[in-house]
């Protein structure tokens, strides 16, 4: 995965709180067995509305999309990540989001930009008076940029999240150099728990 | 030492934690599904890399496995395909799979309980959000997406900072017909959806203490509806006996010591949590969601909020919203809100005791005529010992479907949907717009108030019929 230092682009507002991953992919769209394809099934339901943000003109190539609090809330499908990037999202700025999508996120590399309440408000009130404005998530300095707008405000991303993010690092290949340390806790656990016969191939 | 059984259980598991890195936990046991691993294996396949522990490893299939018909091939190619795919890689990599045919077959957060693979002490996950159910054991659980997936497959470990920790203290008894599932309806009404984000939560207190394990699960499961990361309830002789005997507990010696081992795993009186909520267990009704989340419920004696009721101008636009999707005129008696059809199952209700509860409402009694209900037993094990009970008779002379185990209408990715507009009672966890299908109306419930709203035609307790 490539890494990410600073994203500059069109934005997408959508301002409402505790968007769930149902309404990013619906279920029926879970039965792909790939990462890529999901675009159109992004806010699938809510698209149906001609007024919807991800509708007007400018949403396309959009690379920033701007939420309420709680973003992500509900099911583990990383799915919904993949559908943001399969349409073009590089970053989502919102007040929160839910464990388990930050974490997705950031595994797929896309930024989860936590910035505060006032300062998303502020985000949001500069895409309503220019909708066209661009924003930046600047993932090497932790702020967030609207410049037609006068703004810059920071935002949140864990120290080995942001190094990963902007390295395009592989999680798993981090993990594996610890190999020693997983193998010498595996000499130690409990003998009752639970173990699976394995066939020998 | 006031050690919390969160951090008894968290320290037991970690593996190392590197400078400038999260923490390792080493997980005891990874439970597969169709939906959320063929990017995790595919991922594997292009790196090369093997499965380190297929032995911790159990995959089933149940979110878009039909619950009819199962005697002929599977009509939805993309389903077919998805779970075709899971064959071939658990055959590949030498992974136990309990699939459709199986009588271990079933909810992956129903099985493992059921076939003791959870058991206290121990870290569970699993590509889903409700791993949080095998909680109820005193196992820490975690709901992951797919790279995690990919990444305990490769490393049997998990990179998580470790979270808060929160007490959610049930004191005093619930009172007769109200259940685990308003329980937990109303801890989340307490906590709100994002209450319990970067936290685990403890559920402690007389109440918790008496509740069964069924009882237990559902409480633990909708956990993250609350935006916890795990929900914990200390083992005792309750989860002892549920233990014991099953194919995968420990035996002889190996039980004797493992009892020794989990009877250490509970918080020190004195231990502190970083945040405690303390709920009056007296105080709560049977719940009905009114929304489209599952904080969002009132007393099934209540009515349909006003939107202006609500605090700030964000949640009474959210309200306002839900009421729209949701069809609802504010001020309306919850009683007097009419249902299309009924869905009993789930990881949440899916379990034999749920099912008894539902039954126990309809024996003797017919569902109105024009409501669709449906059961779907949470294992093919469940369904087995149902049937056993002649509960499976119970619910088709009331009018009911009986069906084969799976997630169905929870989700609705096998076709068990709503359509457009219509309006369910269920005994799921999510009542998000379009959760059972587009357009379609979720209420949460019990399974008793289930059953009852079925024969009645609107919500309904037990009681009233």
């Amino acid at each position: 995965m490539p890494g990410v230092q600073r994203i500059t682009g069109r934005a997408v507002a959508i301002n409402r709180a505790n968007i769930d991953t149902d309404q990013i992919i619906p279920a029926s769209w879970l039965k792909r067995i790939g990462r890529t394809g999901f675009e159109a099934g992004l806010f699938e339901a809510w698209r149906s509305d001609p007024d919807f943000p991800l509708n007007r003109p400018g949403a396309a190539g959009a690379k920033i999309l701007v939420a309420g609090d709680n973003f992500g809330c509900g099911s583990s499908r990383e799915h919904a990540v993949w559908a943001l990037q399969n349409f073009g999202f590089a970053a989502v700025v919102a007040p929160g989001f839910a464990d388990i999508f930050r974490g997705n996120a950031i595994s797929s590399g896309l930024v989860p930009a936590q910035a505060g309440a006032d300062a998303v408000a502020a985000v949001f009130a500069a895409l309503e008076a220019d909708p066209a404005a661009e924003v930046t998530v600047d993932v090497a300095g932790l702020a967030v940029e609207v410049p037609t707008a006068g703004l810059k405000a920071p935002f949140e991303l864990a120290g080995y999240a942001r190094w990963r993010l902007m390295e395009g690092l592989d999680d798993i290949g981090l993990t594996l150099r610890h190999e020693d340390a997983i193998a010498a806790y595996e000499a130690g656990r409990r003998p009752w728990l639970p173990a699976q016969p394995v066939p020998q191939a | 030492m006031t050690g919390r059984l969160f951090d008894k259980v968290w320290d037991r598991h970690l593996v190392t934690s590197p400078e400038g890195e999260p923490p390792l936990l080493y997980i005891d046991l990874h439970l597969v599904h169709e939906v959320t691993s063929p990017q995790a294996f595919e991922g594997l396949a292009l790196a090369g890399r093997p499965v380190r522990r297929p032995d911790l490893t159990v995959a089933t299939m149940d979110h878009d496995v039909p619950t009819i018909g199962l005697d002929r091939p599977i009509a939805d190619p993309l389903a077919a395909q998805q779970i075709a795919r899971l064959k071939e890689n658990c055959a590949e990599h030498g992974i136990t799979l309990h699939g459709l045919g199986s009588i271990e077959q079933g909810i992956v957060h129903v099985i493992g309980p059921q076939l003791g693979l959870t058991q206290p002490g121990m870290t569970v996950v699993c590509g889903d959000s409700h791993t949080s159910t095998h909680g109820a054991f005193g196992a820490l659980a975690f709901g992951i997406g797919t790279s995690q997936v990919e990444h305990v497959l490769a490393t049997q470990t998990l990179r998580q900072a470790k979270p808060a920790a929160m007490a959610v203290t049930v004191e005093g008894a619930l009172a007769d017909g109200v259940t685990a599932k308003d329980l937990v309806l109303g801890i989340i009404a307490a906590l709100g959806v994002g209450g319990g984000v970067g936290s685990v939560i403890e559920y402690r207190g007389e109440a918790i203490r008496a509740l069964d394990m069924a009882g237990r699960m559902t409480v633990c499961n909708m956990s993250i509806e609350g935006g916890a990361r795990a929900g914990l309830i200390a083992p005792d002789d309750t989860t002892f006996a549920f233990l014991e005997g099953r194919p995968h507990s420990p035996k002889g010696r190996d039980w004797e010591a493992a009892l020794d081992d989990w009877r250490s795993l509970v918080t020190d009186d004195g231990a502190e949590f970083d945040h405690e909520v303390r709920i009056d267990a007296a105080a709560l009704r049977p719940a009905v969601t009114w929304g489209t989340n599952p904080a969002q419920s009132v007393s099934i004696d209540g009515k349909v909020p006003d939107p202006a009721s609500f605090a700030t101008p964000a949640a009474q636009q959210n309200a306002q919203r839900a009421l729209e999707y949701m069809g609802l005129e504010a001020g309306t008696a919850i009683r007097d809100i009419g249902v299309d059809v009924v869905f009993i199952g789930s990881c949440t209700n899916g379990r034999l005791a749920d099912l008894e509860a539902a039954a126990e409402v309809l024996r003797g009694r017919k569902i109105r005529p024009g409501v669709k209900a449906l059961v779907v037993p949470g294992s093919a094990r469940v369904k087995k010992e149902a049937e056993e009970l002649g509960l499976d008779q119970v619910f088709t002379s009331a009018g009911f479907e009986w069906r084969s185990a799976g997630c169905s209408m929870c989700l609705g990715m096998n076709g068990d949907i709503l359509t457009p507009g219509q309006r369910s009672a269920s005994t799921s966890n999510r009542n998000f717009e379009g959760r059972q299908g587009p357009g379609g109306r979720t209420h949460l419930v019990s399974p008793a108030v289930a059953a009852a709203t079925a024969v009645a035609g609107r919500f309904t307790l037990p009681g009233d019929l």
